[in-house]
């Protein structure tokens, strides 16, 4: 029973994808949202996720809807706003979640009015806000599958340097370590992880995968390898569980992720709660 | 890829010349100039502002003075790895995701070189530096399961792991109880063993007269620098701390200052 169950929905190949795609997006949000909470950058994961809406906007526009080349839109975009909003935080002419929130919103306002001009705008438009991993083709899991690697790979390869650079700065500047470079590589990160997640998530909802596995994991572990392992484990799980859900109740696939993950954040705080340590 | 210079034997390990650093036109050093050599143990004593923190920064290569230079064995701060900047407690998240061994192991980074894992003889490293600060066997608690002493400890064995020759600790003594104070102060005896240079800011003026070989005085500029008896005189603590300032005949002859508020405004200035 459970069985079949679990696997009716198997049977569609759109299913199958959305699974694979939920699972790697979550595995890699996992990852670089690991150092998205430890340093406190929430807010700015939530920014750049929202900027790229008129970069998508401007390559919805030029190909007349084409699903499969939004990906090199936002992810050009996405880097772009990463590192200028990176750029920009350092000035000091206001302070830089004021400077973020005033880019952010209006990028985002100009991304909407950019849509707006297509009549069948607000059909689209869902799909960028909130995503639809069920509507992911061969071609964007590949390229989910090959710059998720690729996220995946410099995290690992990096791990002691941007482990130094996010517990002590003044220690990766004496070791003399490349600061800004490695700063600027970790933006890059994020922001090629919000083009890779686009699809599943949406923008609206981006921040939701960045941040609430890792929290999750955070609360449940003092050690950073467990915490990016545990992490990952509740992505992964998030988006499973959440697929179901959207196909058994008929509720939107990224909401359902979104809401599965924040689950098992409230249910591991309050088992935190009732017995600490 | 990461860089390291080798040091000019010839050369004081530290030479400040005629440093000055200014944050959003207010003056943080002024003219400050000294010297050290190798194995020395330097206390740096003065009031809130008066700028210990700022002149850390600028011997690390953290911060780039407004004019002046300074030279590590003969050669700017930022070509060398050697140089050590304990922070003080407040400044860390002590709730960070690691280990007494894992923090110092980041004292490693730079020597493993980028894209290297740590192998047996980095482990060693850091074993051999927690023995040496003793705390070995606390090597896989969370970080905040330490106490103040222990976390000093810690950040000393990662200068350790480091190899640094020049120890730059910021107001390490602060928040301690009496005998983990004691303790770290000898702690510091036996790093001179290992020709290690330390400098210490702190507040407190005894501990500074019975533990160093020289003071020195600062608020903005150098007021004194020196043998510690002739340093604390009531003349320079008063040129120093100003009305803030409270002679209290303390043990040994050597005058105490009753200064004990330790909110350090500097800190927020350097990033």
């Amino acid at each position: 029973m459970f069985i079949n169950w679990l696997v009716a929905p198997l049977h569609y190949e759109f299913m199958q994808r959305g699974m694979i795609a939920a699972v790697l997006v979550g595995i890699v949000c996992a990852m670089v949202g690991t150092y998205v909470v430890l340093r406190g950058m929430a807010f700015f994961g939530d920014a750049l996720a929202h900027t790229i809406l008129p970069g998508i906007a401007i390559g919805y526009l030029i190909t007349g809807g084409a699903r499969d080349t939004l990906f090199w839109w936002a992810l050009g975009t996405a880097v772009l706003a990463a590192l200028g909003i990176g750029a920009i935080s350092k000035q000091a002419a206001v302070k830089e979640d004021t400077a973020i929130g005033i880019i952010f919103a209006g990028m985002f306002a100009l991304g909407i009015a950019l849509i707006s001009t297509v009549r069948s705008y607000a059909v689209d438009l869902s799909h960028f806000l909130f995503g639809d991993v069920l509507g992911v083709s061969a071609q964007s899991l590949w390229l989910i599958i090959i710059f998720g690697s690729v996220i995946l790979l410099t995290i690992g390869a990096f791990y002691k340097e941007f482990l130094t650079l996010s517990f002590d700065p003044v220690l990766a500047a004496t070791l003399r370590l490349p600061v800004n470079l490695l700063n600027n590589l970790l933006l890059c990160l994020i922001a090629v992880t919000v083009a890779v997640s686009l699809q599943t998530v949406g923008v609206a909802l981006m921040v939701a995968m960045l941040v609430t596995p890792a929290a999750t994991a955070y609360l449940l572990t003092k050690r950073l390898p467990m915490m990016m392992a545990l992490s990952a484990l509740f992505a992964s799980l998030s988006g499973v569980i959440g697929l179901y859900l959207s196909y058994y109740l008929s509720i939107a696939s990224g909401a359902a992720i979104v809401l599965t993950a924040t689950a098992f954040f409230v249910i591991s705080f309050l088992v935190k709660r009732i017995k600490p340590g | 890829m990461y860089p390291h210079s080798n040091h000019q034997t010839d050369k004081p390990i530290l030479d400040v010349r005629h440093v000055s650093v200014r944050y959003a036109g207010r003056t943080a050093l002024e003219n400050v100039a000294f010297h050290l050599h190798v194995g020395e143990r330097i206390a740096v004593v003065g009031p809130n502002g008066a700028g210990k923190s700022t002149l850390f920064k600028v011997i690390s290569g953290v911060l780039q003075p407004d004019s002046g230079e300074v030279t590590i064995s003969g050669s700017r701060p930022t070509v060398h790895s050697c140089i050590a900047y304990i922070p003080q407690r407040s400044q860390v998240d002590w709730n960070f995701p690691v280990s007494v061994a894992d923090v110092v192991m980041m004292g490693r980074s730079a020597k493993l070189g980028p894209l290297n894992w740590p192998k047996k003889r980095d482990w060693d490293f850091v074993n051999h530096a927690l023995e040496t600060v003793e705390i070995g066997g606390l090597s896989n608690r969370q970080i905040s399961q330490l106490s103040g002493g222990q976390q000093q400890r810690m950040f000393i064995a990662r200068a350790l792991a480091q190899e640094a020759e020049l120890m730059l600790m910021d107001e390490p003594l602060t928040g301690l109880d009496t005998p983990a104070q004691e303790g770290l102060l000898d702690l510091l005896d036996t790093l001179r063993e290992q020709k290690v240079t330390v400098m210490v800011a702190t507040h407190d003026l005894e501990q500074a007269a019975k533990h160093f070989d020289r003071i020195m005085l600062l608020n903005k500029k150098i007021v004194a620098f020196g043998d510690p008896l002739r340093v604390l005189h009531s003349e320079n603590l008063l040129s120093a701390y100003g009305g803030r300032f409270r002679a209290v005949e303390g043990k040994g002859g050597v005058l105490t200052v009753d200064d004990s508020c330790c909110d350090e405004g500097e800190h927020d200035h350097v990033h």
